[in-house]
């Protein structure tokens, strides 16, 4: 295992941020590189990162963020709609709406912890949600979803002049004049994306995150040892809710648009399983996870039956009926299904995820002629 | 008056089924130790079970339409009512009360088959791997179901002398102003029998006992001899099927569709927790609880001075209790206490 000193830390900095900016280039084989896709590689990586923050770091399990993340989507539209097309706003608005919220949630649910702390979460997330869809509906336009309108106010672009002429339609979202769509938007998450990462770095190698360290390997003893540790998880939980509402925010960067079916639990539940697939509390693994997910989720989903059958078409015809009728219940329509059983199976053979699975393998290469060690340890993760 | 009455009821019924899966959800936490995410699953799986036996009853042939003599028309017959004419069609309109011969044996099955193949191999780890292996899990077991029986709500009537509504106003005397379903008093009264089955099977068998001594310190009973991991595997199998008959019960009242799992699944959680994790009694008044407060708080009088509290009010109370009683109304010391 690589140690983390500061230089490699830079090296591992170094490279991330190299690896994420030519995504574009090296991901072109595989037919993953795309504008929209790329966007989604970023945003679903900072609200990894940032779940990984808390679950990685302190143990607790949210099974609420999918609620920050939509707070995060809402207050950007709404910054769009009242104050201006500027990104800026948009997220710095839509972070601290849902630190603010996270510091709430955070305050109550974290009076509790283990699974009484999940529970509290989901029906902090559940409430959110159905407040969204009925008594909000002036706020968040419920089923419709909230969009943007040509007669939207936008008190700056009009204060300034930078609106476009009227009748030219609305205008698209812009960093300083640049407009985010297409590869400027997904530059502008990588960017947020690697400063996330490099932040989440900082986090993890601090005395604070060494204390929130702590706090999941034995919260007793450190309660004994006479110390609060609810300041750090409260802590923990915002930062966490904050990375979720900036990739909130940023859903509505690149396109302009939050419904309520964002806030759903289900999405909760996507985003544990991007850090679990990934290596909870490895730095690396919520970006990986994150990663294949949306891109199987994105290749699988677009095979249908007769796709199938030319992949299989080498097959005799009978066997081939067969085999594009089984494959077919896990692509296409049946993508959660794979899902699903993914999450079990990870959970069961790798609990610490790919990053876990990496290591394995490196070990199995490197250290053939090295005595094994006698006592095998369970594979913690985050420790 | 009226409308209070009818909204007892309507909190009865709903209270019906969350305490249906939340005393199945507690059961396997109190005795297997283990968050079962995927029990909402089990509800559904049990309401398709029904679906499954309509379907199987209503295989249908094409024969020719007698009543239109001017061309040929074929219409579908059932081969029942073609093999038994009345009686036949009588079968078909009770598929709903059928399905439960057909769900027992199968949410056995299902659950045994869970808690062998998979769910034993969590026992050691922790809550939060134990809720994400059965969260998957459901995920799983819902989409073969969306996969086999389509994603839109599968209609299933009632028996039809149970599809119109009883006169219980004229009944207690407050008029005729108060009517309510005949399935749903039905329901209730079937919830009502299955947790008293549930909870005599506990006090008064010689299982139950084992079960229950079990549940307080199951290192003991092991060192009496007792297979306990066993029994307990059959508890899990007897908590899917109260869940699955659950399921199969409610679907005239709400036709099933793949996802209705999840979204009892939150909901019973919630009620499991409210009542006290482990607590078998906490976790059946809980649900009657909540599920009456539920449908007052959705009454118009209410809604108009709260708008909004109908759809939070569950999760409301859940974080109140939880912040003033931590072991919820009724939970046992020592329990989910690391």
């Amino acid at each position: 295992m690589i140690t983390a000193t500061p230089r490699n830390d830079l090296l591992l900095m170094v490279f991330f941020a190299i690896a994420i900016l030519t995504m574009p280039i090296w991901l072109s084989p595989i037919g993953a590189a795309y504008p929209d896709l790329l966007q989604r590689f970023a945003i679903y990586g900072i609200f990894a990162i940032g779940f990984n923050l808390l679950f990685g770091l302190t143990g607790y399990l949210s099974f609420g963020h999918a609620a920050f993340l939509g707070v995060g989507s809402y207050t950007a539209v709404w910054s769009f709609k009242l104050l201006s097309m500027s990104v800026v706003p948009a997220v710095l608005f839509g972070v601290i709406t849902s630190g603010l919220f996270a510091v709430v949630i955070g305050y109550i649910s974290l009076r509790r912890s283990g699974i009484y702390f999940s529970i509290l979460t989901l029906a902090f997330a559940q409430m959110s949600y159905n407040l969204a869809y009925s008594v909000l509906t002036p706020i968040t336009n419920g089923e419709t979803g909230l969009q943007l309108a040509q007669e939207d106010p936008r008190v700056f672009d009009n204060l300034f002049g930078t609106a476009m002429e009227s009748g030219s339609g609305i205008p698209p979202t812009n960093l300083f004049g640049l407009e985010m769509s297409g590869y400027s938007g997904f530059y502008f998450c990588a960017v947020l994306m690697i400063i996330g990462f490099y932040i989440s770095m900082r986090i993890t190698r601090s005395p604070f995150g060494m204390m929130l360290k702590a706090v999941k390997s034995n919260q007793n003893r450190m309660s004994y040892t006479g110390l609060n540790t609810r300041p750090y998880t409260l802590a923990a939980f915002v930062i966490s809710g904050m990375y979720a509402g900036l990739a909130g925010s940023l859903l509505a960067v690149t396109d302009p648009l939050a419904g309520a079916e964002r806030m759903q639990w289900t999405a909760s539940g996507e985003v544990v399983l991007m850090t679990i697939l990934g290596g909870v509390g490895t730095l690396m693994g919520p970006v990986i996870g994150a990663g294949v997910i949306k891109y199987f989720e994105n290749i699988f989903s677009a095979f249908n039956d007769d796709a199938l059958h030319e992949i299989f078409s080498f097959l005799p015809d009978v066997l081939q009926d067969g085999v594009v009728a089984v494959v077919g219940l896990f692509v296409g329509e049946g993508w959660h299904l794979t899902l699903g059983a993914l999450f079990v199976i990870v959970v069961v053979f790798l609990p610490g995820g790919i990053m876990e699975g990496i290591g394995r393998l490196s070990r199995v290469f490197s250290q053939k002629k090295t005595i094994e060690p006698t006592v095998k340890t369970r594979a913690q993760p985050g420790e | 008056m009226d409308a209070l009455v009818l909204q007892l009821l309507n909190g009865l019924d709903k209270g019906g089924a969350y305490a249906l899966i939340a005393l199945g959800l507690t059961l396997i936490f109190g005795t297997l130790g283990v968050v079962n995410f995927a029990h909402g699953a089990l509800f559904m799986l049990g309401a398709f079970c029904a679906v499954a036996m309509k379907q199987l009853l209503t295989l249908s042939k094409l024969v020719k339409d007698e009543s239109i003599t001017f061309f040929d028309a074929f219409k579908e017959e059932p081969y029942l009512k073609i093999w038994f004419g009345d009686t036949g069609a009588i079968i078909i309109d009770y598929a709903v009360p059928i399905s439960i011969l057909l769900a027992i044996p199968v949410m056995l099955l299902i659950g045994l088959a869970l808690e062998r193949g998979l769910i034993r191999f969590f026992y050691k780890r922790t809550h939060a791997e134990q809720i994400l292996v059965t969260f998957g899990m459901a995920i799983v077991l819902q989409e073969i179901v969306k996969a086999m029986f389509g994603a839109n709500p599968v209609p299933m009537p009632p028996p039809e002398i149970f599809a119109g509504s009883a006169d219980i106003g004229s009944f207690l005397g407050l008029g005729n102003s108060v009517v309510y379903p005949w399935w749903r008093l039905v329901y209730l009264g079937f919830a009502g029998i299955v947790i008293a089955g549930v909870f005599s099977f506990l006090q008064f068998t010689t299982f139950g006992m084992v079960v229950r001594a079990g549940m307080q310190d199951r290192e003991t009973v092991g060192l009496l001899g007792i297979d306990i991991e066993r029994r307990f595997t059959i508890v899990f199998g007897l908590a899917a099927v109260v869940s699955g008959l659950a399921g199969v019960m409610y679907t005239p009242i709400v036709p099933p569709d793949y996802h209705m799992g999840m979204d009892f699944l939150v909901l019973s959680f919630v009620v499991v927790v409210v009542g006290g994790m482990g607590s078998l009694t906490g976790a059946v008044a809980a649900g009657f609880l909540l599920g009456i407060l539920q449908s007052f708080a959705s009454m118009n009088e209410i809604t108009s001075i709260l708008p909004g509290i109908d759809q939070i009010i569950i999760f409301l109370v859940a974080v109140v209790i939880l912040l003033v009683r931590p072991r919820g109304l009724m939970g046992r010391k020592g329990v989910m206490e690391s």
